[in-house]
């Protein structure tokens, strides 16, 4: 069941869709596969599906840990964000610096900014309970105001005719690309797959993880075991931080080489579903992010060859979340509708 | 009028959608729901109202769809934590990231037509008044509505039995079903009602603040419509302080930016949501105040045993 | 008798839950104004019954029959209506709601507050049970909330009340006052149910009872003709294994743990402040604190434990003061805790038994760690001989810890924490909501280790475990400890006063 669920919710949403196509007046099939399909059926595309996938599977696997342990981080499109603006001070501030020690540098402080950002709302949590949700969240909001200020202000290209956005990197400060004849994609992807699996490591085979289930599952045993509830607080919003800054150099770094007013359409939010896809596992979130990048790729794709709006890939993206969340009741409460007696697990 | 006017009647334009969604949202978590879809439910109050009004030249059709948008969107986060028992929180941000998606989708025909405004009142005389009267006389209905709800919401939540029970399901939702009361029914009509709330708070944006569609118009006011509940301690009456607090800083970081202060406008339009902040950290402080006012159920998916 | 004069009948009443029996073709009878007991072990279907008589539930089979005719009760509100009143064990009250309120909500809308108020005044002053409309329910003591409880099923002039486990959460004299209530309802002609597993309480008080096993009636008695022993048989079934006595008054064995002067404020308005709290844990000896729940035994036990830390010097162990290490340093020295709730705090719900024995055996158990990472193997043959030599009897190999019966989870909590060199043990509530057979093995395992120079605390709210396996017993009132008194020489009642005296009551 534990594997068949989010396999029920994400064929809900597709039918959903379909009918969603229909709506707009496409062919529910064609357009599926418009979609869906088309995407991956060229050596090219697969590349942007998996620039796209990169930052998905990072910040996807780090709330992985967050939402296993009860710490709700919705900010990590802000963590991204000053992350990606973190590790872009050598080259924007510093541009004569320049060698391959840049980038490892760059990553490390993508790294940190993530991590500083991400400890406010941990900061504010444990210190004066303040619900995380609200904070991390309102945080997002201050960080695109922030990113959108520092590019149009002092960080804009002294030559770039007042466009509103950095210099280019050199090629010291960019994530070279894997198979440059047959696309885009960097080696960012190859950074997100291993810190995926790593994190993996650390949640089966650690006692660290071991401690992040307890404390989710069960605060007051986790307190009856030792483990220190406000500690965890810290580590898992650190760690998310961490991924969502390693997420925002890698974007910034690997696709576009610059800063933007803009450097994620929403890559943050749509990790959450990552992450629950994945069934807050970071091998799922691996898949998920794959399926939640095809979801932005479909969504540029259906714009050209549908004539659709790209709005479709949000739609989509709620629909696979919400179907997800709808059929994960199966597992838990065995298919019967609370109100009229529901099944409860055992007693004692 | 003279600005103290102006700014005033800003003010508590800005503050309606606030209040109203608030408002709704109180009631939610009074009966032992979080949800945090709000900002997804006022996003499609407003695009229905939006649509609704431009096709058929009425506003008062896009007030009424506003309204319906926002507790059809309501009743599908109520059916995944009510009838499922699906974690809340995450349900509610799938319905908010939905809301957002289908908005952009049902309003990308709308973008850059003109709208259909919700006119204000005007009373012969009263509406005249110095300051007074433009104030207390001549706002938009959906200002009536909004002063309305503080009334009906205290009444209703203290002074009625509906209320009471609603009251003691968010308390204690196991004493609540082993004396006979409906949990899940008075849940859903919660529910139904701040999404109701949430779609008119919509409505408003769209009609009668900035009669346009823009994309993701909201911009975040149905989770600082969040932290106004906590903010408030679940009372309607600080709901309303709290809502014109908001209203203030929000009229008063625009009117900085017009007056060409010397701060950037980022960071003037990045106040409320750091106010926020302020205010959330604030108000947790005093522990014994928070343990006794939340509604010691709040989040907390109720499954009847056997 | 004849028909017309029966108040409740029930008739071949039954409740499956798939296969499972909760009530297998019950049947009984009950007069105006009788106290009738319903007597069964944990688990032996009586709460199921009473949940359909009060309309909660729904019966499968059968017929209930009230004054004569065949009623059907589809909600409480219903039973309210016939006349069934229910006092809850586990209290049905709103925190945050005053009294009035409290009442207000189980009666049929129409009154207003103001005349609940006044109604609830006059009645439970007129009963001896005074309380005051206005007050919040957590500010109540768990007496008053038992009050509330009782006013508010009278104010419905019910003509059965049904009151299950009343006595649990009352002091022995607490429980007389109650009694004193209940007989003059009888006399007013209310029947009422009274379901309990305290036989001598049923004895003084109950003209008939009912005993009920795995779901079944198997016997009825007037409770005054039988004794303790032979109603225990026929609850259970068989013969109740009596403890092996231990028969040498033990020496004075070393302090193994000591608590000195410890004050503790609550931390949230609802927790009960410690005073100036002093014993010593001697090797070889079980201790006994009595105390009726609400009077700090929790907040005793988690400072003990370490979940709270205090001053250095208030707790030690083997003269090395501990107050201010946390749980898992205090177990690496030797002293191991078993706390009350099994669920959600002594054992993580979802988790399977080998997970549970990760939670309190990391670092003490060398096989466990293996650096910064946790061997699953390991924790399952740790497992395994907890199962084996703690006779935990469990559906599949390695299951969910709520899975298991509370008896045989308790037995599996206890034998994780004794595995080891357990020195000293601390345990709340030993066996609570525990069958009688794994009741009686895990009384028999605590008198063993002592007897093996263990120096042991059980904190508990029954008397009769504490009177049979305590060589000395103390109380806990109001987060004040009494001085231990030898077991010996002391006796229900003098401890049923020491446990209330110094209770102070909200108007």
């Amino acid at each position: 069941m534990t594997y068949l669920s989010p396999l029920i919710g994400l064929t809900l949403a597709l039918i959903a869709g379909a009918i969603m196509f229909a709506v707009l007046g496409k062919p529910p099939l064609g357009a599926l596969y418009a979609y869906f399909i088309e995407p991956v059926s060229e050596m090219w595309s697969v590349h942007e599906l998996l620039i796209k996938a990169a930052p998905l599977i990072l910040m996807g696997a780090g709330l992985c840990v967050c939402y296993q342990s009860n710490n709700w981080n919705i900010g990590a499109e802000g963590q991204m964000i000053m992350g990606g603006m973190a590790g872009s001070i050598l080259p924007v501030l510093f541009p004569h610096f320049s060698g391959p020690f840049v980038l490892p540098l760059m990553l490390v402080m993508g790294v940190l900014g993530g991590m500083a950002y991400a400890a406010i709302p941990a900061l504010l949590k444990t210190k004066f309970r303040t619900n995380e949700i609200l904070t991390s969240l309102m945080l997002v909001y201050i960080a695109q105001l922030f990113l959108d200020w520092t590019v149009r202000g002092p960080w804009r290209n002294p030559e770039g005719m007042n466009f509103p956005e950095t210099r280019r990197f050199d090629e010291f400060a960019r994530i070279g690309e894997m198979i440059p004849a047959d696309g885009r994609a960097n080696y960012g992807f190859v950074i997100a797959i291993v810190v995926a699996l790593l994190i993996w490591v650390l949640m089966a085979k650690t006692m660290k993880g071991f401690q992040v289930k307890v404390i989710g599952a069960s605060p007051r045993a986790a307190k009856f075991a030792g483990f220190d509830a406000k500690k965890m607080v810290f580590f898992a919003f650190l760690l998310a931080g961490a991924t969502a800054g390693l997420a925002g150099i890698v974007e910034v770094a690997g696709a576009t080489g610059q800063l933007r007013p803009t450097i994620s359409p929403g890559y943050g939010f749509t990790a959450i579903i990552v992450a629950f896809l994945g069934r807050l596992n970071p091998i799922g979130a691996i898949i998920a992010g794959l399926v939640l990048a095809l979801t932005f790729l479909g969504g540029e794709a259906a714009q050209i060859s549908l004539g659709v709006s790209d709005k479709v890939a949000r739609v989509f993206q709620g629909l696979i979340l919400f179907f997800v969340l709808a059929c994960d009741t199966l597992i838990l409460y065995r298919i019967r509708l609370v109100g009229s007696k529901v099944l409860q697990k055992g007693a004692a | 009028m003279g600005m103290a006017e102006a700014i005033l009647l800003t003010i508590a334009t800005a503050a309606t959608p606030l209040l109203i969604a608030a408002l709704g949202e109180l009631v939610v978590e009074r009966s032992g729901v979080l949800n945090l879809g709000v900002e997804g439910m006022m996003i499609m109050g407003a695009v229905g109202g939006f649509a609704a009004a431009s096709l058929t030249g009425n506003p008062w059709i896009g007030v009424l769809v506003a309204i319906l948008f926002g507790a059809v969107t309501s009743l599908a986060f109520a059916f995944l934590t009510l009838s499922l028992a699906a974690n809340q929180v995450a349900t509610g941000l799938a319905l908010t990231i939905l809301g957002l998606g289908l908005s952009g989708l049902i309003g990308e025909p709308f973008v850059g037509q003109a709208g259909v405004k919700l006119s204000n009142i005007s009373i012969p005389i009263l509406t005249d008044l110095p300051l007074l009267g433009p104030l207390l006389f001549g706002q938009d209905p959906i200002f009536y509505m909004s002063i309305a709800l503080v009334i009906g919401v205290a009444w209703f939540l203290f002074k009625t039995r509906f209320g009471l029970t609603l009251r003691s399901i968010g308390d204690n939702h196991v004493s609540a079903h082993a004396l006979g009361i409906p949990v899940l029914r008075y849940r859903y009509l919660a529910v139904m009602f701040g999404g109701a709330c949430a779609g008119l708070a919509g409505g408003h944006l769209s009609l009668v603040y900035t009669p346009q569609w823009v994309e993701n118009m909201s911009a975040g006011r149905g989770w600082i419509a969040l932290a106004l509940v906590v903010f408030a301690s679940w009372r309607p009456a600080r709901v309303l302080a709290g809502a014109y607090l908001f209203g203030a800083v929000s009229i008063g970081q625009l009117h900085a930016q017009a007056l060409g202060v010397g701060v950037p406008s980022q960071l003037l339009t990045a106040l409320p949501y750091i106010a926020t902040i302020v205010v959330l950290v604030l108000i947790s402080q005093n522990v014994r105040t928070t343990l006794i006012n939340t509604p010691a159920m709040l989040g907390r998916a109720f499954v009847p045993e056997r | 008798m004849d028909q017309g004069e029966v108040l409740l009948k029930l008739e071949g009443i039954s409740k499956y839950y798939g296969s499972f029996k909760a009530n297998d073709q019950i049947s009984l009878e009950i007069l105006p104004g009788e106290i009738h007991a319903l007597l069964g072990e944990n688990g032996a279907g009586k709460s199921t019954l009473v949940k359909m008589l009060y309309g909660s539930l729904q019966p499968d089979e059968g017929r209930i029959i009230w004054e004569g005719h065949e009623a059907h009760v589809p909600n409480p509100a219903a039973a309210r209506e016939l006349g069934v009143g229910m006092v809850f064990q586990h209290f049905s009250l709103f925190d945050a709601l005053t009294v009035a309120e409290n009442i207000a909500l189980a009666l049929p809308p129409g009154k207003s507050l103001k005349q609940v108020a006044k109604e609830l005044e006059e009645v439970s002053t007129s009963y001896g049970l005074p309380l005051k409309a206005t007050a919040r329910i957590h500010d109540l003591s768990v007496g008053e909330r038992q009050r509330v409880e009782i006013v508010r099923c009278l104010l419905q002039h019910p003509k059965l009340i049904i009151m299950d486990e009343p006595t649990s959460v009352l002091t022995p004299q607490e429980a007389e006052d109650l009694f004193k209530v209940l007989r003059r309802l009888s006399e007013e002609g209310k029947a009422i149910l009274y379901i309990s597993h305290k036989l001598a309480e049923v004895q003084a008080l109950c003209q008939e009872a009912t005993i009920l096993r795995h779901g079944k009636v198997v016997g009825e008695c007037v409770p005054a003709d039988e004794t303790p022993i032979s109603l225990a048989k026929m609850m259970v079934g068989s013969d109740i294994h009596e403890i092996s006595p231990r028969d040498v008054p033990v020496a004075n064995g070393e302090v193994l743990l000591q608590v000195k002067s410890l004050s503790l404020e609550g931390l949230s308005g609802f927790d009960t402040a410690l005073k100036d709290v002093s014993l010593m844990l001697h090797a070889g000896e079980i201790s006994g604190i009595a105390g009726i729940a609400g009077n700090g035994q929790n907040e005793l036990f988690d400072a003990v434990s370490g979940e709270r830390l205090s001053e250095n010097d208030s707790v030690l162990i083997k003269g090395k003061p501990v107050g201010q290490l946390g749980i898992q340093k205090r177990r690496k020295l030797g002293a191991m805790y078993i706390s009350e709730e099994r669920l959600g705090h002594a054992a993580v719900p979802e988790f399977s038994l080998s997970e549970n024995v990760i939670l309190t055996r990391h670092g003490l158990e060398k096989s466990l760690d293996k650096g910064p990472f946790v061997s699953r193997g390991a924790a399952r043959k740790v497992k395994d001989e907890i199962v084996d030599k703690f006779d935990v009897r469990k559906g599949s190999a390695d299951p969910t810890a709520m899975s298991l019966s509370g008896g045989n989870l308790q037995k599996f909590v206890l034998g994780r924490e004794v595995m080891g060199n357990a020195e000293i043990i601390v345990v709340n509530q030993p066996t609570w909501g525990v069958d009688a057979g794994s009741a009686a093995h895990i009384r028999q395992t605590l008198v063993d280790l002592a007897a093996k120079g263990a120096a042991i605390l059980v904190i508990s709210q029954d008397l009769d475990e504490l009177f049979e396996v305590a060589d000395a017993i103390a109380t806990l009132s109001e987060g004040r400890l009494s001085a231990f008194v030898p077991t010996r020489s002391t006796d229900r009642h003098k401890i049923g006063l020491q446990m209330t005296s110094g209770t102070h009551e909200h108007a």
